[in-house]
């Protein structure tokens, strides 16, 4: 059952309240009496306590907002109602489910028996429907309905080559399990075809690439070095020239193909952390003990995104023909730098996170990015972008759209800079954040709003439950 | 008459008195501990309050360190301001749910309170309509802001008695850019003791929130003492 949570009277003579902060958000379980948002009233700041006990269900009015008394704020989906809350709340598994074909075969890492490994590319340069990532948007066609599974290979008359094939030593065949991949799919260098460890190594390599897609900022500049014939190189010149791995490949494909799509525009916004590097450092020490993770700048980067694109849903969108296509959900790619290259592992439904949870999605999604552990889901998908050049000490960057999204954020190097503040000179923790955008789709306005949304949840420090 | 039991407890630290505040509150909401009137100076402190904006703050906080100015985000009400010597603090732990539900007479009550308080010592005071808090001469003498949690108070008001002025030239005080801020010593010239305030204010407070007052031994309630060292840091 619903319960109504109100606006209530606090005096005679005030008529209204203004809701300064959300204390719970939708989902969270609350006991009653437990305060679940703040208000304020002239010099007064009060807790308001839940009604009943259950779950946060709706939010009926945002942070900010003044409302008059007995305006319904919020609701609760009382305990003896909870299991539909719960299923509202649980999004994942159908879409997990849905995603599940889609993960095992990548073009470039399975040459498929009709056609050469080409198949998908043309699909990618048209921009994809919702949700797909775009490399991989071509991949299942490229072959997988004419290629059976392994298993069921065995057992229905296989060929003993193709028996071979599927046959590989355990640990192949973990790192198989572990990335969901299909191994007679794989080409395979060893006796008799097998897959070795170093083929199955590439292959996730090359797969994983095909989802990514961040900022590399030298990429910015090669469409037409891409396009023209490669310089040839007589012996003795004094160069090393050396294959493109499979990454580095998708990598340089996926980066001409975004420059060639969208209308870059890039937009700098300098940002005051002070509050934010407090609330870091207040809470470190209590966040690290809980949640067994660093608490960094990055959740806090990513929460104020994500507050921004629910309010400015064309930034959370992609363009398909002359469509636009809105997500509804916002899952949140975080480019990671990798020895080796780059990868964009996604943060699923981040609007369903807390800044703790981000953080801990996050760091395990970036260890595994390392390790050379993410399974393809895991880089697919992606609605936005966040990339961060400063850990490198980069001030500003002008990164390049992750197609089919339409924007990408660029956090530069957090630093103390003496700046003006009401004819003052004082000396804060300031960062610039870029954001790159799709000037098909996204106006200046929008995107400069989209930042200054960002900024003020930064500057103003609104996160409620950092540990 | 409901008891309120209040103690002056010297100079505490604001960190110190949040604690402490927030441990009375919670007491006196579960049933387990007694309203409360906390008087006490801090060291010199610049608070920030829910609707604070960090550019109401006007010298870096490196810089007020190394004057020995502490910064503080807390929950109550209202904007910037300063705590230091020569100010009293007072936080009233009431639990306004039986007889006051109402946040602005809570406010004008200890306005009302404050203004008789400063009448002992001849100082006119009064409201100005819009402007929480209690001015006199022209400045603000005190500031209020209150935290509220099921109608049991937090934090409360600061009193200018001896406090240096020019301590709030580091901030833009309650976000009010052209108002001045004044103390006792100022509009009477001469310095009034802490403890003579306080001895106005308790019959004060309690004829105008209804309350028996009770002192409690300041020892039973205060924190350790601080030593020599930490106050000169």
């Amino acid at each position: 059952m619903r319960v109504d949570v109100i606006m209530p009277q606090m005096g005679e003579s005030i008529a209204e309240g203004t809701l300064t902060r959300w204390l719970k958000k939708p989902g969270d379980k609350v006991a009653r009496d437990e305060p679940i948002f703040e208000i304020s009233t002239d010099k007064v700041d009060a807790e308001i306590p839940s009604p009943a006990a259950g779950t946060l269900a709706e939010i009926k009015v945002q942070e900010g907002q003044t409302v008059p008394i007995n305006t319904v704020v919020a609701q609760i989906e009382s305990e003896a109602g909870t299991a539909v809350a719960a299923g509202k709340t649980a999004p994942a598994p159908e879409a997990a489910a849905k995603a599940a074909p889609a993960a095992a075969p990548a073009a470039g890492l399975a040459p498929s028996r009709q056609g050469g490994p080409t198949d998908g590319r043309e699909r990618d340069m048209a921009p994809r429907p919702a949700a797909a990532s775009v490399v991989f948007a071509g991949a299942p066609a490229a072959g997988a309905g004419e290629i059976p599974r392994a298993a069921s290979l065995i057992g229905s008359g296989a060929t003993v080559e193709d028996l071979r094939r599927v046959r590989s030593s355990p640990v192949v065949r973990k790192i198989a399990q572990e990335h969901n991949v299909d191994i007679s799919r794989i080409r395979g260098t060893g006796l008799s075809g097998r897959v070795t460890k170093k083929d199955i190594l590439e292959a996730l390599e090359g797969d994983a690439a095909t989802a990514s897609a961040a900022p590399a900022r030298s990429a910015a500049a090669t469409p037409a070095r891409a396009a023209a014939p490669a310089p040839v190189y007589a012996p003795g010149e004094r160069v090393s020239v050396v294959p493109m791995s499979p990454m580095r490949k998708k990598i340089a494909e996926h980066m001409v193909m975004s420059r060639r799509t969208s209308a870059h525009v890039t937009t700098v916004f300098e940002v005051d952390m002070s509050r934010v590097m407090r609330l870091r450092e207040e809470n470190q020490r209590a966040f690290q003990e809980r949640h067994g993770v660093k608490l960094t700048p990055t959740p806090f980067m990513v929460k104020a995104a994500v507050e921004a694109l629910k309010t400015f849903p064309e930034v959370n969108a992609s363009i398909d023909g002359d469509n636009i296509v809105y997500k509804k959900d916002i899952h949140v790619g975080i480019a990671v730098a990798l020895d080796w290259g780059l990868i964009v592992p996604v943060v699923k439904h981040a609007d369903d996170l807390s800044l703790s949870g981000i953080a801990k999605v996050v760091t395990d999604l970036a260890e595994r990015a390392r390790s050379k552990k993410l399974t393809p889901e895991e880089v697919q998908g992606g609605t936005f972008t966040i990339t961060n050049p400063g850990i490198f000490g980069s001030l500003f960057c002008t990164p390049i759209i992750n197609q089919p999204q339409v924007a990408i954020l660029g956090v530069g190097a957090i630093q103390k800079r003496v700046i003006v503040v009401e004819d003052a000179i004082a000396i804060r923790p300031m960062v610039f954040l870029a954001l790159s955008f799709d000037h098909r789709l996204i106006d200046g306005a929008v995107a400069d709003q989209f930042m200054a949304h960002i900024k003020s949840t930064l500057v103003e420090g609104k996160f409620t439950e950092i540990v | 008459m409901r008891r309120c039991v209040h103690a002056f407890l010297g100079r505490v630290g604001y960190d110190e008195a949040t604690d402490l505040q927030n441990g009375c509150a919670r007491a006196l909401k579960t049933g387990l501990g007694e309203e409360r009137l906390l008087l006490l100076e801090h060291d010199p402190v610049i608070t920030l309050g829910r609707n604070a904006r960090r550019e109401d703050v006007l010298i870096a906080e490196e810089t007020l360190r190394a004057q020995g100015v502490a910064v503080a985000v807390t929950d109550r009400g209202g904007q910037v301001t300063y705590h230091g010597p020569g100010q009293l603090v007072g936080y009233p732990i009431l639990d306004l749910a039986p007889d006051r539900r109402d946040v602005a007479r809570y406010l004008r009550d200890l306005e009302e309170a404050l203004i008789r308080t400063l009448g002992h010592f001849d100082v006119a005071a009064s409201r100005i309509a819009g402007l929480t808090g209690v001015w006199a001469g022209g400045g603000k003498i005190a500031s209020i802001g209150v935290h509220l949690s099921r109608w049991v108070t937090t934090h409360g008001f600061a009193l200018n008695v001896s406090t240096d002025l020019s301590r709030f030239r580091l901030i833009v005080p309650c976000g009010l850019k052209t108002r001045d801020v004044t103390s006792m010593q100022r509009l009477l010239g001469r310095t009034v003791p802490l403890e003579d305030v306080v001895a106005a204010l308790v019959p004060e407070f309690a004829a105008v929130f209804g309350r028996e007052m009770i002192e409690q031994n300041a020892a039973a309630a205060a924190p350790p003492r601080r030593t020599a060292a930490q106050e000169v840091a």
